[in-house]
């Protein structure tokens, strides 16, 4: 019993560096790795994901928004579309069986692979000119970057397409109880073209809310195990306080180079056991 | 000049704040979910029968009350996912203290979709 909670541990923490990293939220390492590793039913490795996703954002937004990195405007502005959409998702969840939820979610990880594939040597977006409604809303920031050592001052364009994506990530964090930061930092990376480590930042501090926006819904159907969901908090919470360190100092290209396999063997082992291989 | 220096200040403290904010949460709920583990591990008893848990705000509650571990657990998970709708409504204020009034609609927007679905899923 003891020896499970400390496997659950170690897995969580290493899930909280890579999620808090790359702003994706840790059930995407806990739900393959509790289901695939531990054999845990899908039903309470969902519940231990949304406990996960939150750990993640909440433990690594200390960092992201204390060091202006998070962009908190462009955060709380797509959240409206990423909330609602996380409520349709949560009341379709109950309709559709496990098998298929395996074979979404390899799907999801092996597209999002090839999208990081793409852009593996992109350090910071170039040319953007702000939309008069970035103005408008005022999106634009700037944060200091470790790494290159200067202040990153950036603009923002395509918000009609982000704020529209956002809708569809939240639908698809309610439905699988991730918090789909793979589709919150496209949305961000590739419509409103924003330097990687504030999409990475501002999703892990959206993820969060977006999670807890369905939690209520997990909590009642019973998904959320103690015995499983707690060692998962605290490891996440450890992990995302290390990842936060580690991403400041990072280039974001290194990040994108070492996720892309991982991703890749897990997207394979999770659309295998979909599809009863 | 002097007024966007003020701006960034102010920006700047608000960070600050959501950042302590969440800080407290999250070190609130570590310790109280490290404090049920251990009680769990060491009474090798969850409070419950096999394989059963609190699943709502109330059984927790209530479980919290006769200390049993699993409540305890339940109790600092609930407090950490409570902490992004903390920082959600924290958020509200120091917009609000920024006289940024359209964002104080905003995130007010959110909030209210955010304790919706908190409402939504209790009704269930």
């Amino acid at each position: 019993m003891i020896l499970t909670s400390l496997i659950i541990l170690l897995i969580s923490i290493v899930a909280g560096v890579f999620g808090s990293l790359l702003g994706l939220g840790g059930g995407i390492i806990v739900i393959p790795m509790l289901t695939l590793l531990l054999g845990v039913n899908i039903k309470y490795a969902i519940g231990a994901s949304i406990v996960s996703v939150i750990a993640t954002s909440s433990g690594a937004a200390v960092t992201y928004v204390r060091d202006k990195i998070t962009n908190l405007r462009i955060g709380m502005f797509l959240e409206i579309a990423t909330t609602t959409g996380a409520l349709t998702g949560a009341f379709i969840a109950g309709l559709i069986s496990s098998k298929y939820l395996y074979i979404i979610f390899g799907l999801l990880l092996l597209y999002s692979a090839f999208t990081m594939l793409k852009k593996r040597n992109e350090e910071l977006p170039e040319g953007v000119v702000s939309q008069p409604i970035a103005k408008k809303l005022k999106l634009e920031g700037s944060y200091y970057d470790k790494v290159l050592k200067k202040e990153i001052k950036y603009n923002v364009t395509g918000v009609n397409k982000g704020f529209g994506m956002m809708y569809i990530a939240g639908v698809i964090s309610g439905l699988l109880g991730i918090g789909s930061g793979i589709f919150k930092v496209m949305a961000m990376d590739l419509f409103m073209r924003l330097p990687m480590k504030v999409s990475t930042a501002t999703s892990n501090f959206m993820i969060g809310v977006t999670a807890a926006a369905s939690a209520g819904v997990y909590l009642v159907r019973g998904n959320i195990d103690p015995k499983i969901a707690g060692p998962v908090a605290l490891g996440v919470l450890i992990g995302a306080t290390l990842g936060t360190k580690i991403m400041t100092n990072m280039k974001s290209t290194t990040i994108r180079k070492i996720f892309i396999p991982v991703l890749a063997y897990v997207s394979i082992e999770m659309l295998l056991k979909g599809l009863g291989v | 000049m002097e007024d966007k220096k003020n701006q960034n200040e102010k920006i700047e403290n608000m960070e600050i704040i959501i950042s302590k904010t969440l800080r407290a949460g999250v070190l609130l709920s570590a310790l109280i979910i490290l404090i049920g583990l251990i009680l769990f591990f060491a009474t090798k008893s969850s409070g419950y029968p096999a394989n059963t848990y609190p699943t709502s705000v109330v059984a927790i509650i209530k479980g919290l009350i006769s200390l049993k571990p699993y409540a305890i657990i339940m109790t600092g998970l609930l407090v950490l996912i409570l902490t992004p709708v903390f920082r959600v409504g924290v958020s509200i204020i120091t917009f609000f203290q920024e006289k940024d009034y359209m964002y104080v609609y905003i995130t007010s927007a959110v909030f209210i979709i955010l304790i919706f679905s908190f409402l939504l899923g209790k009704v269930e």
